[in-house]
């Protein structure tokens, strides 16, 4: 029965988001509230059979329905019980429900948030986004049906793909999905404003939460996808500038550059037309991104499949695109600039400089991930464009961004005067200076670490200047320095939240470059009690056993850590052999630390347990990346408080 | 406008556009069967070998760490050497995308190896080759 009522509630929500889209937009253009009231309850209608379409799956797979194909193939008898119900987006048709919801729920946030305070744009923010449910459900029915039914139901599943048995697995991809579905909002706001032709400020300053909100779970959704491939795949790395890690990086540069892009709207009047490309150009990434990762043009482990699903996608890619460019080119007049930029050095360019920084950095990732693929199709030539591309391109325009990070917040505004520029940078240059040197005596010879490390402490320097003079100034009104930093810090938390979050791209920076340099690895084969040294930590191998699990065997290797921090620390790495898969999976086991993580990963091995090859890694301060997530958090945090209100002077 | 930003905008355009031509001229690698690579071998230029793991090849020395096999396309056969033990989808007679530098001694010296499925492997399932799929591009990013 499964497999007919889910089809049923999503036909039906189908119609409905249809319906609603329709009917707002004829509510706006005809002035009629009980029409846009009709959208809303459509709305809710949609929200609530999508819920229960969801609710209706994970039901399907927690009693073992293996009458619906998803789960007779996303599951199996000895599937555990978390990854029953992770399972559900573990594949591509489960992701689109989860994807289709999210937008549902956003749609309701919109309807109670924005209701009566975008009474204009509101009906069509209603239609955009009801209409992208309605894609999303349209492929759900058409393309990648998630109910569709079993021929004959089989006695046991074909089980989850082991790799994404993690816990990786329960968090990332939603984090991931609320960034991307959350984008979908200011692009909505974008295309009512350009409908009603509002383009003034007010969709960008409604927006503007949102926009931090899909940027902030895009970041965490990056970060745990490198932790993911960190922990679970065993290559020791955690970013391989794979074609469907840049799918989720582009949107994620251009949503950064919308960020900073729209303070100089707000504040100058400027870039009207640059931040509703921006917004376009953010949602068409993230629909590039699904359609680049989802339909098998590109090889990949997020590649679920291939079919029609690729032309859907591509299609509405092109729908959103040309759309966009008509209303733009419509509202052409009204886009102008009421600002100009005065001087080059002022706050207004650096701003501008970091945008057009980042969209370069987009448009190099672009270039690199769809090159082999263009090479392909024109040339018939196979080729891959590897990292070596990607650091070589995008190095030094990142470097140059964290230099901007520094520069952007203290300059002024307008025409920045010499005084002004002492006042604030001298300090910080020195004491970056003063870094790197130190650093270089200390003998690190590479200029790029050298220039990463003191651009990285130049920013922080920059960060501390403002800090102390600002807390100053309230001590000299009287108030004691916590206070004061308390008081400055909710009272100008947009300003501070962007300060704290620099501060996490800093920690990552310092991570990324320090994994980079730092880390090293060999690979060898002992001897039961044999040991083996690298980067200062000994271990020794004790020998391997043989254990049966749920749904998979295990042979399990046992490394004693013998010096150091973490001396005595058993490592455990294994090679699981899943009866669905024919070749084993490598478990990887680590110890991390602040500075430096242990991380080893069985390979081959006597079929007698005497001996095992072992990749043994020493990698160097990766856990700086994910302490960087922690500080990011906290910053995003910071910049959504409500504003408080300003008291009477 | 005026024209130091477009002198300003100008120069960055190029700067960027120089750093991609550069860095996908150094850093494309090619793709190659044994045939093409033996039709026209240059001694330490970087290629993607692709092929079959010939049978009754692969020696794998655990105490040295050495694995010497050859991929073959049928027409061709290709010796290659590698410092590490196999992946876990390494097999005889399976499918190898081996990366690395064709030698002046006249061998292919691998830096990694991805190990794939090939069809004849394949196993019956009703979901088409998805899986195979996952597992080769798993295999794909655990070998970076």
């Amino acid at each position: 029965m499964i497999p007919e009522i889910g089809t049923g509630l999503l036909l039906v929500a189908l119609i409905l988001a249809l319906y609603g889209a329709v009917v707002a937009a004829l509510g706006a253009r005809r002035g009629r509230l009980a029409l846009v009231e009709s959208a809303q309850h459509a709305a809710l209608g949609v929200s609530v059979l999508l819920t229960a379409a969801m609710l209706l799956l994970i039901y399907a797979f927690l009693t073992f329905d293996f009458s619906v194909r998803y789960v007779a193939t996303n599951t199996n008898l000895g599937t555990p019980f978390y990854y029953r119900i992770t399972a559900l987006w573990g594949a591509l048709e489960g992701s689109i429900v989860l994807w289709a919801w999210m937008v549902g729920l956003y749609t309701l946030i919109v309807i109670l948030r924005h209701r009566t305070s975008a009474r204009e744009l509101y009906p069509w923010v209603l239609t955009v986004m009801l209409s992208v449910v309605a894609f999303f459900l349209l492929v759900m029915t058409v393309a990648a049906p998630v109910f569709a039914r079993m021929a004959t139901i089989p006695a046991d599943g074909r089980g989850l793909n082991p790799l994404l048995e993690d816990s990786g697995m329960i968090t990332h991809p939603v984090a991931l999905y609320l960034g991307f579905t959350g984008f979908t909002v200011p692009f909505a706001f974008a295309v009512a404003a350009l409908v009603t032709g509002r383009v003034g400020d007010f969709w960008i300053t409604t927006t503007r939460r949102w926009t931090i909100l899909a940027w902030y779970f895009l970041s965490l959704g990056l970060l745990i996808g490198g932790w993911w491939s960190y922990h679970v795949l065993g290559w020791g790395g955690y970013w391989a500038w794979d074609p469907v890690e840049n799918a989720a990086f582009m949107p994620w540069l251009t949503a950064t550059a919308l960020l900073h892009s729209v303070m100089i709207q707000e504040r100058r009047r400027m870039l009207r037309l640059w931040n509703i490309a921006l917004v376009v150009l953010t949602f068409s990434l993230t629909l590039f991104g699904t359609f680049l990762t989802r339909s098998g043009v590109i090889a990949s482990v997020h590649a679920f499949s291939q079919g029609s699903i690729g032309v859907f996608f591509l299609s509405f890619l092109a729908l959103v695109v040309l759309v966009s460019l008509a209303l733009i080119a419509w509202r052409w007049d009204t886009l102008g600039a009421q600002g100009e930029l005065d001087s080059v050095v002022s706050r207004e360019s650096a701003f501008l400089l970091n945008n057009v920084l980042l969209v370069a950095a987009t448009f190099t990732v672009f270039f690199g991930t769809v090159f082999p693929l263009l090479s392909e199709a024109v040339r018939d030539v196979k080729v891959s464009v590897g990292a070596p591309f990607f650091n070589q391109v995008n190095v030094p325009l990142f470097l140059s961004l964290i230099f901007l990070m520094g520069v952007g917040p203290l300059i002024a505004w307008r025409r920045a005067s010499v005084e002004n520029l002492r006042r604030n940078f001298l300090g910080p240059v020195i004491v970056g200076i003063v870094t790197a040197a130190v650093l270089w005596v200390l003998g690190i010879g590479s200029v790029l670490v050298l220039l990463s490390l003191g651009l990285t402490v130049f920013v922080a320097a920059t960060i501390a200047v403002d800090l102390v003079r600002a807390t100053r100034a309230r001590r000299r009104m009287g108030e004691r320095t916590l206070p004061a930093l308390g008081g400055l810090l909710r009272r100008h938390n947009r300003r501070y939240g962007g300060f704290v979050v620099h501060l996490a791209i800093l920690v990552v920076a310092v991570g990324v470059t320090g994994s980079q340099t730092w880390s090293v690895h060999t690979e060898t084969t002992l001897q039961r009690g044999e040991q083996a040294e690298l980067g200062g930590y000994r271990i020794r191998f004790d020998g391997l056993r043989e254990s049966q699990e749920s749904n998979h065997g295990k042979v399990t290797g046992s490394f004693t850590m013998l010096n150091g921090r973490g001396a005595g620390t058993v490592l455990e790495p294994a090679k699981k052999f899943y009866p669905q898969e024919q070749s084993p999976i490598a478990y990887v086991d680590y110890r991390l630390g602040l500075i430096d993580d242990v991380y080893l990963v069985l390979g081959d091995f006597a079929s007698d347990g005497t001996s095992a090859t072992v990749k043994f890694q020493v990698n160097r301060m990766v856990s700086w990346i994910w302490l960087g997530g922690v500080v990011l958090t906290l910053g995003t945090l910071l910049a959504v408080l409500p504003e408080p209100r300003r008291k009477a002077a | 406008m005026k024209p130091k930003f477009l002198i300003g905008g100008a120069v960055i355009i190029l700067a960027l556009g120089y750093m991609i031509w550069a860095g996908v001229t150094q850093s494309v690698v090619y793709f190659v069967t044994p045939s093409e690579l033996q039709a026209a071998p240059v001694a330490g230029k970087a290629y993607r070998l692709g092929g079959l793991v010939a049978r009754g090849t692969v020696n794998w020395n655990p105490a040295t760490l050495d694995l010497t096999f050859s991929v073959s396309d049928g027409k061709s056969t290709v010796p290659v050497r590698h410092r590490g033990a196999p992946p876990d989808l390494f097999g005889e007679g399976r499918g190898a995308v081996v990366e690395g530098q064709w030698t002046a001694e006249g061998y292919f010296k691998a830096t990694h190896i991805m190990a794939k499925h090939s069809e004849e492997y394949q196993a019956p399932h009703d979901t088409k080759d998805t899986q195979t799929r996952r597992l080769i591009d798993t295999l794909d990013r655990r070998e970076r």
